[in-house]
């Protein structure tokens, strides 16, 4: 079923030009002057290879906003990204808060066949912030949920992020927080600081991600449970974590590409396609995050794709939705934000984009590059720039914040268990 | 000339002066049996108002039709837009009418951004949610100029709740941009976080201010910031911030008192204060047909082509 | 005939390899007319009864003030004289941006019934004129309406002709006409150049308060 790849000249992990032999959907060699006859060729000279990206937070919006994106449309953007694993956020209409729901997510994710598909699962009922979610039943699904979120919404009450950290310690869960404490952003709409001033825009200070996160690493501490920090945006959340890394806490995170790289001064023209949640903040920010990235304060790069159709982007500032895409940009923003300023080299993306997130999101099948590793990998070359061309990407939709941005890089080809999703630069079927 | 008015931190000094010179001019008008002039005869300017502002449409609707232009009022309520068309629909039918001028009042900042990159015609702000409303501050800084002969180096402070005010914004712009120097006065929670970086002082004590104020503005403080704990009481507020006879009593001689209305008599500023001579609230209202005048004037009087 | 070195005397840019302008009429004819004009105008109107002078800024207003002073001086009572802006009623506004507004200053007597006397410098097409009429009507209802210019130069593109001519100078349409006036520009002349003059004022005195242009030139860098 599955054929047999010799990739030639490629750099593992950015290092010495190696081949790769793949054959029944495993890495059974690297090494110099590999051969092997009957094998399908990948000339890859010049060409970077990283272990299958990992993102542990995407919206994929199906069930119930097909209009936006569907998991087909969002793994073949997710592929051509280079990633052979997402993990799809639960606030789905209905929400994935039940066995039933996310066993279908995965279902859709397997029949598209594109990319692995880990639904994550609700940690309330409904995202209404008052009862726990079945999450026991969630892990036990088909689905084997072990990353739980009510991504879009807070768990702010005190109580329940208890409860919910110490439940999943039965089943090795984690909790992935979405800090934002929602009655300090009452009706935010932009970072609050000189911007929101000036444009007339309530504000989402600060303070708002970091009293979230304290706590709820003080928490995940006490009851020596697991604590994910989703979208990571100011210097003060990176400060607090790399804090509590050093008393040893079960304390992750993670940062979105757009948040390595663009500030809230993009919003003063008002334009929503530069509108997200948590929003864009200063340079100081952007800086104290890259190096939080860079020296593993912050553990990876997880996009937060969240498509929206053109209506809910094309009108005023307050009226639009919170949200940019991601995934076929995330890899060509982080070699801009960390790989160009000699921030990270591609072994250390390979960690933040592909082992470290699959140790997270507990895939043991992803976020290796060795002979006996299923052969996730993706080839990318390092050398073009080129503008951002969103009516190019396979996303249904357009709301990407770096339309028409010179970026380094181009995704050639990505193998899922030694069947290549994506060649030539292209969707593979 | 530019070609929107969306911000009064568009316009330049000269551009400021001209608006403010030209409207000195048009002001004659007022005057004369027959308040006409030929010079946007064919031109259509479209009153785009998805807010409740009689007034200020009342001003704008005067001020295109002395200049003989066409007036189309679009009002949000009972239109297509309640029934849920988009800002960006709206835009595209009132282009297919061919509106020379949008004059768009809307609850959302920015909107008037975004029907700038949707119209071909000129955008004119009529005042955008928290954001600005420049033709205020013009037509304020007129006032204070016919009043006191002279805006550079005037004192001004405005008082009030300049977090949600879009007038206060406009005004701090402008008045810098014309060399006056302003100071805002307020409670700390009324004021934006980042304050320290605009071109203006900021001060918690109205008592200090006034007796260095040429001229104090008084902004008008909504009942519902109260809930949202912006202040204890009303009462408090009046008390601290409101603006009465004695407290009036120490301006200088000359200092004169503006608002921009609506207002409420009784908390933010005092009945008799409002109708004092030291009061400009009467004249603010005429002053804004002729600044109006001017600025449709010089954005579509000529051929539209930028400098 | 203006002289290389008077050229330079006054601060004037070199010409180069363009034909010097030509004076046309010299200070003592300008005073001369004047005098002239503002007898003919009480000829004309019975004494000056009924008279109110309104010139067309910019150059047209200095000159409508210096014919009040030469009818107080002559009649012995003042002459109502003010000004009339007419950028609002010109007929060709759209080929050009906006353009800034001249001082209008009616004077507290009205023209309700009197005979007003618009002044103006250069009389060419006619439209300026016709834009004062229309701006004029706006006002109220003269009982007469008259027309001084300080020089006719000829080319009416419309039915309209001055009563009182300072000048009659026969030019063609590739020759300027230019006034200038001690109020305005610091000295009294008539200049006839055979291409448009490209450069600012030609003497750094008073620069004027009206609108940048009122005539084919057009104010631009100093400078050859």
């Amino acid at each position: 079923m599955t054929g047999t790849w010799l990739i030639r000249g490629a750099r593992p992990l950015g290092r010495e030009p190696a081949d790769v032999l793949i054959a029944d959907g495993v890495i059974t060699e690297i090494g110099a002057g590999l051969d092997h006859a009957g094998a399908q060729r990948v000339d890859a000279g010049g060409l970077i290879l990283l272990p299958g990206l990992v993102d542990l937070h995407t919206h994929l919006r199906e069930p119930g906003r097909e209009d936006a994106e569907t998991v087909l449309t969002g793994t073949a953007a997710a592929a051509l990204g280079g990633f052979t694993a997402v993990h799809a956020m639960a606030n789905t209409d209905p929400v994935a808060d039940t066995a039933g729901v996310v066993e279908q997510i995965w279902r859709l994710g397997r029949q598209a066949g594109r990319c692995d598909v880990q639904p994550v699962g609700a940690v309330t009922a409904g995202l209404g912030g008052s009862r726990l979610a079945e999450l026991g039943a969630m892990a036990d699904s088909a689905a084997r949920v072990r990353v739980f979120s009510d991504d879009g919404r807070c768990v702010h009450d005190a109580v329940l992020m208890r409860r919910a950290l110490e439940y999943v310690r039965a089943f090795g869960g984690v909790i992935a927080q979405h800090a934002q404490e929602p009655r300090l952003t009452d009706g935010a709409q932009v970072n609050e600081g000189e911007i929101s001033g000036r444009l007339g825009l309530t504000g989402w200070p600060a303070v708002a991600e970091e009293a979230i996160v304290a706590r709820d690493c003080l928490l995940a501490a006490h009851v020596g449970s697991a604590l994910h920090v989703c979208h990571v945006s100011t210097a003060g959340s990176v400060d607090i974590i790399r804090s509590a890394k050093a008393k040893g806490w079960q304390v992750t995170a993670e940062v979105t590409p757009h948040h390595l790289l663009l500030t809230e001064d993009l919003c003063a023209g008002y334009d929503p396609v530069f509108k997200v949640n948590p929003p864009l903040r200063t340079a100081e920010d952007v800086a104290a995050l890259r190096a939080g990235l860079a020296d593993g304060t912050i553990d990876c790069v997880a996009t937060d794709h969240a498509p929206h159709p053109l209506e809910d982007k094309e009108t005023e500032w307050v009226a639009a939705a919170f949200g940019m895409t991601g995934l076929e940009t995330a890899l060509r923003v982080v070699h801009e934000a960390l790989v160009d300023p000699g921030l990270l080299d591609w072994a250390g993306v390979a960690d933040r984009m592909s082992a470290r997130p699959a140790a997270i999101g507990r895939l043991t099948g992803h976020g290796r590059l060795l002979a006996g590793a299923p052969a996730n990998l993706v080839l990318y070359d390092p050398a073009p720039r080129e503008a951002v061309d969103p009516a190019a990407h396979a996303s249904r939709s357009r709301n990407t914040p770096f339309a028409g941005m010179v970026l380094p890089g181009r995704v050639l080809a990505t193998f899922l268990r030694g069947e290549p999703t994506v060649i030539d630069g292209k969707l593979a079927r | 000339m530019i070609r929107h008015l969306i911000s009064a931190g568009d316009l330049s000094l000269d551009e400021a002066l001209l608006i403010l010179d030209t409207a000195d001019e048009l002001d004659q008008i007022a005057e004369r049996p027959v308040k006409k002039l030929p010079t946007l005869r064919g031109r259509t300017v479209v009153n785009l108002f998805f807010e409740d502002s009689t007034r200020t449409r009342i001003s704008f609707e005067a001020a295109a039709k002395r200049l003989s232009a066409d007036v189309i009022n679009f009002s949000a309520k009972g239109s297509s837009v309640a029934k849920g068309e988009s800002l960006k629909d709206t835009a595209l039918t009132l282009q297919a009418m061919g509106a020379d001028a949008v004059v768009i009042r809307h609850g959302a900042s920015g909107a008037p951004h975004r029907l700038a990159g949707w119209v071909r015609g000129s955008v004119v702000n009529a005042g955008d949610g928290a954001h600005e409303h420049p033709t205020q501050a013009l037509l304020d800084a007129f006032t204070m100029r016919r009043r006191l002969g002279r805006l550079e180096g005037l004192r001004v402070s405005i008082v009030g709740d300049v977090l949600h005010s879009r007038v206060a914004r406009s005004n701090v712009l402008l008045l810098s941009t014309l060399g006056a120097e302003v100071t805002l006065v307020a409670p700390p929670t009324l004021l934006p976080v980042a304050v320290g970086s605009w071109p203006c002082s900021v001060g918690y004590d109205l008592d200090a201010a006034l007796p260095k104020a040429d001229v104090v503005m008084m902004l008008r403080v909504q009942q519902e910031r109260m809930n949202a704990a912006y202040f204890p009481t009303v009462r408090e507020y009046s008390r601290r911030y409101g603006l009465d006879a004695s407290r009036m009593a120490l301006l200088p001689e000359h200092g004169i008192v503006m608002h921009p209305g609506p207002m409420n008599r009784g908390v933010e500023i005092a009945a008799e204060v409002a109708d004092s001579v030291r009061s400009t609230i009467v004249e603010q209202v005429a002053n804004g047909v002729s600044v109006r005048m001017a600025v449709l004037y010089l954005l579509l009087g000529g051929s539209g082509a930028q400098a | 005939m203006v002289h290389a070195a008077d050229q330079a005397a006054r601060g004037e840019p070199r010409r180069g390899d363009r034909e010097p302008a030509r004076a046309v009429f010299e200070p003592e004819e300008i005073r001369r007319a004047l005098t002239r004009i503002a007898h003919e105008i009480l000829e004309r109107t019975n004494g000056g009864d009924d008279v109110v002078l309104l010139g067309i800024p910019t150059r047209g207003v200095p000159l409508a003030h210096r014919l009040a002073e030469r009818l107080e001086q002559v009649e012995g009572r003042p002459v109502p004289a003010g000004s009339l802006d007419i950028t609002m009623f010109r007929d060709d506004l759209r080929l050009r941006p906006a353009r800034a507004l001249g001082h209008t200053e009616v004077p507290a007597a009205g023209v309700d019934g009197r005979i007003v006397v618009l002044v103006d410098d250069v009389l060419y097409s006619g439209r300026t004129v016709r834009a004062a009429l229309d701006a004029l009507g706006e006002l109220g209802r003269p009982r007469a309406v008259q027309l001084a210019v300080l020089v006719d130069r000829g080319h009416r593109e419309l039915p309209i002709r001055a009563d009182y001519v300072g000048k009659n100078l026969p030019t063609s349409q590739r020759e300027t006409v230019r006034v200038l006036l001690t109020e305005v520009d610091g000295e009294d002349a008539v200049l006839l150049s055979a291409v448009p003059l490209s450069t600012g004022p030609l003497t750094t005195g008073p620069l004027t308060t009206g609108p940048l242009t009122t005539g084919p030139l057009t104010t631009g860098q100093e400078g050859s």
